[in-house]
């Protein structure tokens, strides 16, 4: 990647220019993301950067709007009803889809293809469809406006990403481990948590984080299906922005940029921690 | 030793043939895998593939004008709509039976705004009948009463057309001093076959009364249409009063002598609203009599059915096919934005040392896992006319401070949002086949005499091509369905299809036309997925 030595002067100019641009792009992904953290200690309701922030007075910094974030029932219950929604949603999905994902595994099974594509579906389909065919439908058979309307969808919308990393896993899986514990005298259950689940979850607990967040961030559905007791904090930032909008929508944000942040960690971990178990086991 | 002898031998250790054994063995597993993916079929059929067939088969149904007007529907049967001349009398006077009894149920309304979507106008005119239909035959009930007092009596009517084990049943029930629960209403066997008619809509009439509004039967004056029934019923066969004994025979055949006058059902519409008197109305139920209609669709494309074929609707109407290629276009923009910007980070991402390349790799994937309303609030407090940016070009002189760019409620600000929004979902794609390729062959071609530019566009960018197609057709998929992004900054210029329907299913309640324009799009999606699976693999999906 580094420039040869026998590079004209014109390479040299592209080589540069190339790397703004990167750069350019890569202050563009992380840029906007970034800039709301500072603004959200902003001690004035502004949204912009005040005199006294520029200086780095301490003046012009607060804690204020978090202050609001967590005490304004406007903005607890919505992050209260977010985490009693996401986790029950999570386990759903995560139990589901690791049995199909590990069915699917198997080596003989009939209508491989459309079954999986079922399955991946909710995945697939743009949320404001799933969202609309769910209103019609849930309101049918009453659980519309439900916690558990807006659980099982939410579950319904995760389990294509448990399907898709716990599937990941289980393609690196040595099937003769389970044979081998199968003939030291173990039955079915044993070997699956004591052999193949130690091996596959970072796969499983990769899928959960996926589906967690899915339904943590989610608002489309949420805002059809939920009843308005039952608001999210999605859904409330949405109210935010489209009618009027509070500071304390920055602070909400700067959580949720830490929340990402938290994830992404784990995530890289487990990724690790998988490639470690795979170097392990015999190719 | 022969094929014969070989498949004979081959038992296995519990002397089955070995191919039954291995099959029995072949079934087990399917068996098994079957089990193991069957929760969460059932669960994704359930929750998920339930509510989208429940959407297709909404854009489609009408039961709504033969449930609410299943008379007029039948005496429209042979009606040409294309006539200038409204239909005959029986169409009026069915039409009349049908409001009656949908204002009591009150689904008149519902009816209106649903028939106001084919044409307009239509919702008032049936709330303004729906309120005269009522008195239609005021008349007739004082003329009955003037014949005989009895006929102003609740009980005469239950009397002559109950079944007496219901009446006596009624009778143990209302002294028992319940105050719910009343039997529910059941006709004689003797008024139904003497008085068919009448027995029906007096059947029609206690049913609502009991269910609709919680009263008894006992107690209420019927419907001034009972009264117009049973005269012309009772003037047109006067034998029907010889089924009856007593008194009720006296009444009816008295009735029968008096000779009223029939009701006008023309007239007393026409009365009503005028525009009765034209074939309008009258075809546009008839059009949209059927249980099942195209007529979503054909609104989704902004055509409608007219009495002479499908034409185009009026030019001021006509929003859909703009919104659906305003959509497209739009997320076709977005979609070469996201190459523009991606392909040079993925390339120098797949090319740098992976230790870099990892660091670099955060830039991308923290974005990726930022909530999609973080991201459109950061955009939305950036772009405002007081926000960082226009600050910033202010302070550095760009532009004045009166002069400040408008960048949000309009197109601008929905492509620059979504083009960030997106663009990790192009990287990933493009990195992940960049990987792939061996530099030793951009070196190659160098070596044997290319420039820097022909040995990129020949040899390096077609073995790209095919991040290009993933991670294009994942942006575009994406993109033609978003919601909330085109909704907090698009304005009115900047919205996409899911847009509107989202509108017709909270604000205009109109989701027969939510539920096509979804179809639509559904199948649009539908096939590019399709598209995706076959040049790229569902399976090869990756996330971070």
């Amino acid at each position: 990647m580094s420039l040869p030595v026998y590079a004209t002067p014109l390479q040299r100019i592209w080589h540069v220019t190339f790397r703004v641009l990167c750069g350019l792009i890569f202050f563009f992904l992380v840029a906007p993301i970034l800039v709301i953290i500072p603004l959200s200690f902003n001690a004035q309701d502004f949204f912009t950067f005040t005199p006294e922030m520029l200086r780095l007075d301490p003046a012009g910094f607060s804690l204020k709007h978090y202050d609001d974030f967590f005490n304004n029932p406007d903005w607890r219950l919505p992050l209260i009803n977010s985490l009693s929604i996401a986790p029950v949603a999570m386990l759903i999905a995560v139990g589901l889809g690791t049995l199909a994902a590990i069915g699917l595994s198997q080596s003989h099974v009939p209508f491989k293809g459309a079954i999986m594509a079922i399955l991946i579906s909710p995945m697939i389909v743009p949320l404001v469809i799933s969202a609309a065919g769910m209103y019609f439908f849930y309101s049918r058979i009453g659980l519309q406006g439900t916690y558990w309307g807006v659980v099982l969808a939410h579950a319904a919308l995760g389990t294509p990403f448990v399907i898709i990393t716990v599937t990941a896993t289980l393609v690196g899986f040595d099937r003769s481990l389970t044979r081998a514990a199968a003939s030291l005298g173990a039955g079915p259950l044993r070997t699956f948590f004591k052999v193949q689940m130690p091996l596959i979850l970072p796969g499983v607990v990769a899928g959960g984080l996926f589906a967690f967040i899915t339904s943590f961030d989610e608002v489309v559905v949420v805002i059809f299906l939920g009843a308005p007791g039952d608001k999210t904090l999605p859904w409330q930032m949405f109210t935010g922005l489209r009618e009027q909008i509070s500071p304390t929508i920055l602070a909400a944000a700067t959580v949720l940029v830490t929340v990402s942040i938290l994830l992404l960690i784990t995530l890289e971990l487990l990724r690790r921690r998988s490639e470690r178990l795979r170097g392990l086991t015999p190719a | 030793m022969t094929d014969h002898t070989a498949s004979a031998a081959a038992l296995s250790a519990d002397g089955m043939p070995l191919k039954r054994s291995l099959n029995r063995a072949l079934r087990r597993q399917k068996l098994r895998a079957f089990v193991l993916i069957a929760p969460l079929l059932v669960f994704v059929l359930f929750t998920f593939l339930a509510p989208i067939g429940d959407m297709l088969f909404r854009s489609v149904e009408n039961q709504i004008v033969s449930e609410t007007l299943p008379r007029t529907v039948k005496a429209l049967a042979d009606w040409d709509p294309a006539s200038d001349a409204p239909p005959g009398e029986a169409a009026f006077r069915a039409l009349g039976h049908d409001l009656v009894i949908a204002v009591e149920r009150k689904t008149h309304t519902r009816l209106g705004s649903r028939l106001n979507y084919e044409a307009s106008g239509m919702s008032s005119l049936l709330r303004s009948t729906g309120r005269d239909v009522e008195d239609i035959g005021e008349d007739v009930s004082a003329a009955l009463g003037a014949l005989d007092p009895a006929w102003t009596e609740a009980a005469t009517w239950v009397d002559l057309l109950a079944d007496p084990a219901w009446i006596a049943e009624q009778a143990a029930w209302s002294a028992s001093g319940n105050r719910s629960g009343e039997p529910a209403f059941r006709l004689s066997d003797t008024a139904s076959s003497a008085l068919p008619d009448t027995a029906e809509i007096y059947g029609s009439f206690a049913r609502i009364t009991q269910q609709e509004n919680d009263r008894s039967p006992t107690r209420q004056d019927p419907w001034h249409l009972v009264a117009i029934t049973l005269v012309e019923e009772i003037t047109a066969t006067p034998s029907a009063a010889q089924a009856f004994q007593g008194d009720h025979a006296l009444r009816l055949a008295a009735i029968a002598q008096a000779d009223l006058p029939a009701t006008d059902f023309v007239a007393a519409f026409g009365a009503s609203n005028d525009r009765w008197a034209t074939p309008t109305p009258w075809a546009v139920i008839a059009m949209y009599s059927a249980p099942y209609t195209p007529g979503y669709f054909l609104n989704a494309v902004d055509l409608g059915k007219t009495p002479d074929g499908i034409a185009p609707r009026p030019v001021e109407e006509q929003v859909y096919i703009l919104l659906f290629l305003r959509t497209m276009w739009l997320s076709l923009t977005i979609t070469g934005l996201c190459l523009l910007l991606g392909y040079p980070v993925a390339w120098l991402l797949a090319n740098l040392p992976s230790r870099q390349a990892n660091l670099l790799m955060i830039l991308v994937l923290l974005p990726f896992w930022t909530s999609l309303l973080v991201r459109t609030s950061a955009w939305k407090v950036l772009l405002q006319r007081q926000g960082v940016i226009n600050d910033v070009l202010v302070w550095i002189g760009l532009i004045s401070d009166d002069g400040r760019l408008v960048m949000i409620n309009n197109q601008l600000g929905t492509i620059i949002a979504m083009t960030h929004i997106l663009l990790p979902f192009m990287i990933l794609p493009l990195y992940s086949v960049m990987k792939t390729i061996p530099g030793t062959y951009m070196r190659a071609a160098k070596s044997l005499g290319a420039n820097d530019w022909s040995a990129f566009w020949r040899v390096y960018f077609p073995q790209s091509v095919p991040g290009i197609a993933a991670g294009s057709i994942l942006v575009f998929i994406l993109a033609i369905g978003y919601y909330i992004t085109p909704e907090l900054m698009g304005g009115a210029r900047g919205v996409f299809i899911s847009n509107r329907i989202a509108y017709h299913i909270g604000t205009s309640l109109n989701w027969g036309l939510a539920a096509a324009l979804g179809t639509i799009l559904l199948l649009v999606v539908l096939v590019l997925y399709w598209v995706y699976d076959r040049f790229v693999g569902v399976k090869n999906v990756k996330f971070g």
